[in-house]
């Protein structure tokens, strides 16, 4: 036990050195304090508060200690008597157990009742609503297996507590036992696996139908924004190439490619229900994750790659305020993959609408294509689109634009010609 | 052998006064299997501390996103200006107190400290293979530990970017603060942790394969040794595959390379990075990743099994079943790292066939909790704090790995992905689970460490705090995930929908300090007995395994006299005949005829024909 005459022996020079280092301490922040006399915070109530609490902390612990020695000063005057031991801490600890499991089940239900009210609304997709029947029977039965083993733990725990009239059942193995529940967890995970298997193959494997083409979307993100591209009348999102970024094409759109002329800014997503969308995404930093939590669709988005996500969106957002009985619903995008400071941040609206409703939405769009752009690519520049004509063209009507467009069209045409 | 018994007769010959033990060579540089896991313990509780007040930091914020605390400036000054913790800096202490729980606690401060004393005790052996590689090991994850650490007082802070570290964002410096110095600290302390690691994994495995003493063959070892076995096997075969991955991080960082770096545009300033791709370092990481996960609680399994059947005074149900569990999971645990890829934009294809590796997984872990419930079925349990730890384990065993059901779904995986329902389910499965097993651990061999019993009562209370402020920490957090909140967000201000859940952040943030004040009842407790505690007889807990053969004062080279030999598995608890409920693994069969059964034999004619013709002679008398 040199160890610990060692330590005695030191005791005091190490409380010695730890005092100094505070006080020394203390003198600095002292001093600190008097040059920072700017600062508006005053932290002597905080100070105070702070001791208080640790004091409170401290008689807590005073409390406990007493209690402690009261509960020895017991045992020792059972002992004394001749009695048994005092308390019996295996029947304590088991009364607990049991306890436990009956305050815990009703926890249990509680929260599957209160704060399982609070999750998000039934999927308002196709396939989320298929999502969501996976779930639920995967909920039922770990629900379930949860409850019994729970059950079949602490009432162990509580009838088998140690007792000095009764001996363990020596009882090392059983194979048909042990056989029967290694078979029936993996009967039961081989069709949780199916379900799941053909759920997972129904999102990803969509068979072309070319009477119901999706709508091509391309979002992009990066550090803590999300550029969405609608594509224009050709229903196209054009090509990008990260290497023709710059301060003018933020997102690197190739404007050689006749299908990025046409293609829309959006500040946000909006889609008409029942239609099937397909999501391109991309991403110019860091890993960020593309996740409609409503829609059951989650995506990361990585630099240097692309990634594709399609869905049917089944609910307005109309149809949801009503469902949802809140006037402010919203459905969101948002990022789920770690990305930066403001992570925590990095929002868009969606919104679901009518066919009609969406058609007149799109209409309203401007284009990436801008006149500087145009110089940027050698593109040539429209004649309607001088600096005031712009400004026109854009409060106007949609022909107008589409017009534009067309004539772009023609123009690259001509100029490839 | 014969330079083990060549070992063995140099130390009787020349007794133990022989070496002089400084202070230094003694609880310093010690070579001696059981210094050297009381200092991976202490270390490891250390960490767990550290990791703990950052993760009160954290919650702090979380549930009072628009409170100003002054005190933390003063603690934290520019981190926490005006006495609210900024983005970076929070992000700084989830990749924090995740890197440090997982690597620093959960996997040297379990292992380590259960490998290195265990092994040697419970097989039978003098010392670790190699005592001189055991040391190194502890000083190899001491440095790691003071390099991770030292990232809090550099100007740019520790690394944020998650304990997982996904490029780009830790490898260009321009995405956060975090990925500047700080990343390269953390990388460099990750490096010389995985060396710490390989030793000492390396160490235990041919310990356990070469020094086994007489009689333990591999169907006699306790479930510890077998769980410690199997553990440093995964660590072996997975962690250089973190360090491969690690090396090409640094060289895409510090040397210009590509390897997992493509594309990129910050702001509008484009990259010279060409075809790398960031999922590389995924597939790297997780390959480690997951068998990490088992590294974390495979050892907590096997101390709770020692524990459950010592304490239920019963043998462990189906102990070969245990074994090929173990097995079982250790080998499919190698394939299944891509249900932490569903949605990354892998190929569709590969998300299938993880699903039906992660779920296969689910089988054996099942098996184990059945067999823990029949352990427990007519037995005579004793509650000592081990064993409450070890219920506990079971129980966060249970409701974690039911949630991992869900996530290992792949569709279901869609929607959950990177929210709180992961956090959820992975604090309750491998960070309660693995930390009850720890204390568990502790509990029960703080005699054979340290010749003193801690005070069961503070025990209790440490026990029953800590088992419901963790239920009531994470079993809301579900929810928050089911309600699509992601995780790692600083404030939950920013979004209408997430605002009917800052209640129950600071609900569970109270949880969660109340839970970490109860680990002041641990830590009293633990350095309190360590001076002062009751002394400790040589087997308190009644146990068969060789450690409780050993004299309580310590001494090198564990044995006094001949290492005992062992005849029976560890297990034969309430044996029926047998005077006592417990028969140590050193008692022949022929001290104990009257409770031999037939099987215990395995075969050996001689020996059933002497037991047949002893309870020939016997039955009469009896009747």
């Amino acid at each position: 036990m040199s160890l610990r005459r060692l330590i005695v022996n030191k005791t005091m020079a190490a409380l010695a050195v730890i005092f100094t280092v505070f006080s020394s301490a203390n003198a600095f922040a002292q001093e600190a304090a008097a040059a920072a006399t700017a600062k508006p915070v005053d932290m002597g109530p905080i100070h105070k508060t702070a001791a208080f609490y640790v004091l409170l902390f401290l008689l807590l612990c005073l409390f406990i200690a007493i209690v402690g020695k009261a509960l020895k000063v017991y045992e020792l005057t059972r002992e004394t008597q001749g009695k048994s031991e005092g308390i019996n801490w295996n029947t304590v600890n088991a009364v607990l157990f049991a306890l436990f499991l009956i305050v815990g089940l009703y926890g249990v239900y509680w929260e599957y009742t209160v704060h399982g009210s609070m999750i998000l609304p039934e999927a308002a997709s196709e396939h989320g609503v298929r999502i969501d029947e996976m779930f639920n029977l995967t909920l039922i039965i770990t629900t379930i297996v949860f409850i019994l083993t729970h059950i079949v733990l602490f009432v162990f725990a509580y009838i088998y507590r140690s007792s000095d009239k009764r001996k363990a059942y020596y009882y090392p193995h059983n194979n048909t036992i042990e056989k029967i529940w290694t078979i029936v967890p993996a009967l039961v995970l081989t069709l949780l696996v199916l379900k799941g298997f053909l759920t997972w193959r129904s999102i990803f494997y969509k068979a072309e139908d070319a009477n119901n083409r999706p709508i091509n979307i391309e979002v992009t993100s990066s550090q803590f924004l999300w550029d969405i591209r609608y594509p224009g009348p050709d229903a196209i999102v054009g090509k990008r190439n990260y290497k023709l970024t710059t301060a003018i094409n933020g997102l690197g759109i190739d404007f050689n490619d006749k299908n990025s002329l046409d293609d829309l800014i959006a500040d946000e997503i909006v889609l008409p229900v029942g239609k099937p969308v397909r999501f391109t995404l991309a991403s110019k930093d860091v890993i960020h994750s593309f996740y409609m939590p409503h829609f059951r669709v989650q995506l990361n988005t990585v630099p240097g790659m692309v990634s594709y996500f399609e869905f049917t969106p089944t609910v307005t957002t109309e149809e949801m305020r009503t469902k949802t009985n809140d006037p402010k619903f919203n459905y969101i995008l948002l990022c789920a993959k770690i990305c930066g400071t403001n992570h925590f941040n990095m929002q868009k609206n969606v919104r679901i609408v009518s066919d009609a409703e969406y058609k007149e939405w799109l209409a309203a769009q401007t284009p990436y294509l801008t006149n500087d752009l145009r110089k940027a690519f050698n593109l040539p520049i429209p004649v309607e689109a001088t600096p005031a004509a712009t400004e026109e063209a854009q409060a106007a009507d949609t022909t107008a634009t589409a017009a534009a467009v067309k004539l772009d069209v023609k123009n690259q045409i001509a100029l490839k010609k | 052998m014969s330079t083990i018994s060549l070992h063995d007769t140099h130390h009787d010959d020349h007794g133990h006064g022989h070496h002089h033990e400084t202070f230094l060579t003694k609880y310093v540089f010690s070579q001696d299997h059981k210094m050297i896991a009381k200092q991976f313990l202490i270390t490891g509780i250390i960490m767990a501390v550290i990791a703990m007040l950052l993760s009160i930091l954290f919650r702090l914020q979380l549930a009072w996103p628009d409170k100003t605390f002054p005190l933390l400036e003063t603690f934290l000054g520019k981190w926490a200006e005006g006495g609210r913790i900024k983005p970076d800096f929070f992000l700084a202490l989830v990749t924090i107190h995740g890197t440090i729980m997982v690597f620093f606690v959960l996997t040297a401060g379990l292992s380590g400290t259960f490998s290195n004393l265990l092994i040697p005790l419970q097989i039978g052996a003098r010392d670790m293979a190699s005592p001189f590689m055991n040391m190194l090991s502890y000083w190899f994850f001491l440095v790691a530990c003071i390099i991770m650490m030292s990232s809090f007082f550099i100007q740019t802070g520790p690394a944020s970017g998650g304990w997982t570290i996904y490029p780009p964002l830790s490898a260009v410096p321009k995405a956060m603060p975090g990925s500047q110095l700080g990343m390269t600290l953390w990388l460099i302390s990750m490096v010389i942790f995985v060396a710490s690691s390989l030793i000492g994994s390396l160490n235990y495995v041919s310990t356990i394969l070469n020094m086994r003493t007489k009689g333990m063959d591999l169907w006699k070892m306790p479930l510890t040794i077998w769980a410690l076995f199997l553990t440093a096997i995964l660590g072996i075969l997975s962690f250089p595959v973190l360090v491969s991955g690690v090396v090409l991080l640094i060289f895409d960082r510090s040397f210009g390379t590509s390897f997992y770096l493509s594309d990129l545009v910050f702001g509008t300033e484009i990259l010279p990075n060409e075809g790398g791709s960031p999922i590389l370092w995924q597939h790297l990481f997780w390959f480690l990743g997951h068998p990490e996960v088992y590294i974390v609680i495979m050892p907590a399994l096997g101390i709770s099994s020692e524990i459950i059947s010592v304490n239920s005074r019963k043998p462990i149900f189906g102990y070969h079943a245990m074994v090929y569990s173990l097995i079982g999971i250790t080998v499919l645990s190698f394939i299944v790292w891509g249900h932490h890829m569903f949605v990354t934009g892998m190929n569709p294809l590969l998300g299938g066939v993880f699903m039906i590796t992660t779920l296969i997984i689910a089988v054996p872990s099942a098996v184990k909790t059945f067999n823990y419930l029949a352990t427990l079925w007519r037995g005579n349990i004793r509650f000592t704090p081990a064993m409450l730890f070890a219920i506990g384990l079971v129980s966060f065993f249970i409701s974690g790995g039911l949630t991992g059901i869900f996530l290992g779904n792949a569709s279901l995986d869609i929607n959950l992905h990177d929210t709180y329902f992961v956090v959820a389910h992975f604090h309750l499965v491998m960070g309660s689970a693995a930390i009850f097993g720890m204390l568990a651990g502790v509990y029960h061999w703080f005699p054979k460490m340290f010749g003193r019993m801690m005070n069961p009562k503070l025990a209790y209370l440490h026990f029953w705090l800590t088992f419901i402020c963790a239920y009531l920490v994470f079993f809301p957090l579900h929810f928050l995930g089911l309600d699509g909140v992601p995780r790692r967000y600083y404030a939950f201000t920013e979004f209408e929908f997430m605002n009917k859940w800052l209640t129950v952040n600071v609900f569970v943030t109270w949880s969660a300090i109340i839970a970490a004040l109860a680990q002041v009842a641990f830590l009293f407790n633990f350095f309190y007995s360590i001076f002062r505690g009751k002394k400790a007889t040589q087997n308190p807990w009644e146990a068969n395994t060789l450690e409780w053969t050993t004299p309580v004062e310590h001494l090198h080279g564990n044995w006094p006299g001949e290492i005992p030999a062992v005849y029976r598995w560890p297990y034969d608890y309430s044996k029926p005949g047998a005077d006592q409920d417990f028969i140590l693994q050193t008692t022949p069969f022929s001290e104990t005829m009257s409770s031999n059964l037939p099987h215990d034999f395995e075969g050996n004619e001689e020996a059933e024909r002497i037991q047949k013709e002893w309870e020939a002679k016997n039955k009469p008398v009896q009747e």
